[in-house]
């Protein structure tokens, strides 16, 4: 009985604090290797970044609604999988049409990185604009397909424990769309001559147009490549939990703190940073009254929610963490500022 | 255009508009529309102060705003005695501990060398902390929080009149920019503006979720007034007969007794609403020319020339001797005491503090439009910018429904298209602001009335 109340708490903690944290933390992740590799090349921090996230997310519905109705879906798979390629399409012409339309003047003209921050932010406001003039600002479910991998009911008999394992799809979805894309970002980054090109424009842009890389190419790969990612994290959260644009508009924070605790325009930075505040977050407003009732005898069971913090201050964490990151480490986990 | 006419014919221009509202809807609705304008011209005054004098960008206008309503709130409210009675000393001693462990814990950061001892003294006085303020915080405000839940179910305030709460805004909100200043100041500018994001945000989760303080979600209403009630004036003497003498021509050509009656009462109670809506203009107005007026001021001063001469240059004006941290954290807190001001006198005019109607985009990045807008580094620009974008921003949802209607119009009754193109039409305000920005930052980047570069 002993051993088994040992297994009990960390099905529990798996349940409800691993598992979510960790498709969670994917989800940010990408979303937040977007945001660097745009501060690393373009050099701002772009408030729209969010926005953006409606945007592709929004895209990849109407594209689902679409699809849904000329009576094409994915099986036993979401139908916004198949959607997601055409949505990140759109959603990169579109951004290449503001690029073109209003980034590229400043950027011709070299203003501080302050100005564009600033313009990112009536983009900002445009963006969300179009998200709630096309789609509505309700909260819509695009989910379709099989929903479990593992439910609750099913581990609870087969294992004879009380607590229960829930994998939805969309966990592990996240979890290999995110590897997949993780795994070829390094690789492009890495070891393809375009990659290499950004790399070296992001780190010194005079010597890097001096050895004859072309700039305009480099920014146009790099909105290609953040939309893409935007996209793809924005399509995975909604499928995990909904679509809100006011919710997505919430996650500005928490990406924001992701690339600073990571080393901003690092992105292994990025992806580390990710992580780390989906991890305090969920760790951190969990109640563990359950988790030690099994783990504790009985005369020491605790009698409050033992909960650090209430979840009301769940995107708090984000910020309480970057603070003490800027105060102790101002570069982040990873040295960033350079791809 | 010479500069020197750009500021006229921009006042000129907007009285011209609210003028128009004026005739067309009505003076009231034009009243409300000045004093959210007055309202909105001082934040901008303050923000202008930080971004245009200092060059440092505040994204966390918001969480100001919103300590300057906390304050009113907790100045003009009447104490709640038997709050106070049963768990006032439970959070008293709460505090006593969150001082006191913060207090050490920096005692302890700066004097123990060790950095492994440091850590480990540091995560343990949070950990007593903690346990500490649990034993006496949770079970307080349970305590508060039970007493009379549909009316208080907090602790109330001082009890004073709220125009007192202007003052003591300033100071509550200066404070808390004096501790984020200090915690971010010496960051780039960017991150600057990402940290102060965030700490308006949690400025905004304390005041919705800790109810003993602010009742949270719950509103408090009903708060104090500096002017008098409409009901009080539709039954005094002197005012019934001053707008008797007001409208002597018309109300003398109606014949009989009862119909100059009944116009009389109308007449009343129209200008009962117009008159509170005076005294309060006229209250924020005299804020307004006096923040006006000592800024002006302070940036004529040498004082300012030298903000100004850090502003375009840190590096010149560090050789000479300048502190920048110490004046970007001065103008930090002089800048967010004026945003508290103006974020107490919202919600006086409000009569209410509603901790759930702060949203960013309202209340932050509004705000910078005028500045960017009005054009910054000049506040009478931020003031021109406070009248035109709210003014915009207020009259851009008729205008954008009145557009929808047109659009839609040629779609039959019950379209799918025209019924989504009406419901949709409050957003179109959103991109109206976007817009505005984006063309204000292409085409007129010093703004409408551009800041005056002093030759000597």
């Amino acid at each position: 009985m002993e051993n088994f109340e040992l297994i009990n708490a960390l099905v529990l903690i798996s349940n409800f604090v691993l598992i979510p944290a960790l498709s969670y933390g994917s989800q940010l992740a990408l979303a937040t290797l977007s945001l660097t590799i745009i501060y690393g090349v373009l050099r701002f921090s772009n408030f729209a970044q969010a926005d953006w996230m409606s945007f592709g997310t929004m895209t990849t519905i109407l594209f689902t609604w679409y699809l849904q109705s000329l009576g094409i879906t994915g099986g036993f798979l979401p139908t916004a999988l198949i959607a997601l390629p055409l949505a990140i399409i759109v959603t990169t012409l579109f951004c290449l049409l503001i690029d073109r339309s209003v980034y590229s003047f400043y950027r011709k003209k070299k203003s501080p990185p302050i100005v564009l921050m600033i313009v990112s932010v009536g983009v900002m406001f445009i963006l969300q604009a179009i998200v709630r003039f096309v789609i509505g600002p309700n909260d819509r479910k695009f989910f379709d397909g099989e929903k479990f991998i593992i439910h609750a009911l099913d581990f609870k008999d087969y294992f004879g424990l009380s607590e229960g394992l829930t994998i939805k799809s969309t966990q592990l979805i996240t979890l290999i769309v995110a590897i997949i894309a993780m795994v070829s970002l390094f690789y492009f980054l890495q070891r393809t001559k375009m990659g290499k090109s950004m790399r070296a424009y992001s780190n010194n842009e005079d010597l890097a147009l001096l050895s004859g890389i072309n700039p305009e190419r480099v920014v146009l790969i790099t909105w290609v490549i953040a939309s893409a990612l935007i996209t793809t994290a924005g399509v995975l959260y909604g499928l995990d939990k909904s679509f809100k644009p006011f919710t997505y508009f919430n996650l500005l924070l928490p990406m924001f703190a992701a690339a600073i605790v990571g080393g901003i325009g690092s992105p292994i930075g990025a992806v580390i940073g990710g992580y780390v505040i989906a991890f305090s977050e969920i760790t951190l407003t969990y109640a563990y009254k359950k988790f030690f009732i099994y783990l504790l005898p009985e005369s020491l069971e605790p009698s409050s929610l033992m909960q650090v913090l209430s979840t009301d201050y769940k995107f708090a964490i984000s910020f309480i963490i970057l603070v003490i990151v800027l105060i102790v480490r101002p570069t982040g986990i990873v040295k960033g500022k350079i791809i | 255009m010479t500069d020197n006419l750009r500021a006229p014919l921009a006042f000129t221009f907007m009285g011209i508009l609210l003028a128009i509202v004026g005739f067309t809807q009505s003076w009231s609705v034009s009243l409300s529309i000045i004093n959210l304008c007055i309202i909105s011209s001082i934040m901008a005054i303050g923000v202008n102060l930080q971004w245009g004098y200092g060059g440092l960008f505040n994204a966390g206008v918001m969480g100001f705003t919103a300590l300057g309503g906390l304050t009113a709130v907790l100045v003009s409210y009447d104490p709640v005695y038997e709050a106070w009675d049963k768990a006032g000393i439970g959070i008293l001693i709460s505090a006593i501990i969150l001082i006191l462990s913060i207090t050490l814990i920096l005692f302890a950061y700066r004097n123990i060398s060790s950095p492994q001892f440091r850590n480990t003294s540091i995560i343990l006085i949070i950990i007593a902390a903690i346990l500490g303020i649990n034993n006496f915080y949770g079970p307080s405000i349970d305590v508060i929080e039970s007493i009379n839940p549909a009316k208080t179910g907090f602790l109330g305030g001082l009890g004073l009149p709220i125009v007192f709460s202007w003052v003591i805004a300033a100071f509550v909100a200066g404070l808390v920019a004096w501790v984020i200043g200090r915690l971010t100041l010496r960051l780039r500018s960017d991150y600057l503006a990402i940290a102060t994001l965030g700490i308006s945000e949690i400025v905004i989760a304390i005041v919705k979720h800790e109810d003993w303080l602010s009742r949270g979600v719950k509103n408090v209403s009903g708060l104090d007034r500096p002017v008098p009630y409409e009901i009080e004036l539709q039954q005094s003497e002197w005012f019934i007969n001053l707008v008797e003498r007001i409208n002597y021509g018309t109300l003398d050509s109606l014949q009989t007794v009862s119909s100059r009656q009944d116009l009389l009462n109308d007449l009343i109670i129209i200008s009962s609403g117009v008159f509170v809506k005076l005294c309060y203009a006229g209250l924020f107005l005299s804020v307004l020319l006096l923040i006006f007026y000592l800024s002006h001021l302070a940036l004529n001063s040498p004082w300012g020339r030298m903000l100004r001469a850090i502003r375009d240059n840190e590096e010149a004006a560090s050789a000479m001797g300048k502190n920048i941290f110490a004046q970007h954290l001065q103008i930090f807190i002089i800048g967010s005491a004026i945003i508290g001001i103006a974020g107490a006198m919202l919600t006086t005019l409000d009569g209410q503090f509603t901790p759930g109607s702060y949203r960013p985009l309202r209340f932050t990045f509004i705000i910078w439009l005028m500045v960017i807008v009005g054009g910054s580094g000049n506040n009478l620009g931020s003031i021109f910018g406070g009248f035109f974008v709210w003014f915009i921003w207020i009259e851009a949802e008729p205008l954008s429904i009145g557009f929808m209607n047109l659009l839609a119009s040629s779609f039959e009754y019950d379209n799918p298209i025209r019924m989504h193109l009406l419901g949709s039409a409050a957003h179109l305000r959103l991109f109206i602001m976007g817009l505005l920005l984006l063309l204000a930052l292409r085409f007129m980047p010093r703004g409408v009335i551009p800041e005056r570069i002093q030759k000597k």
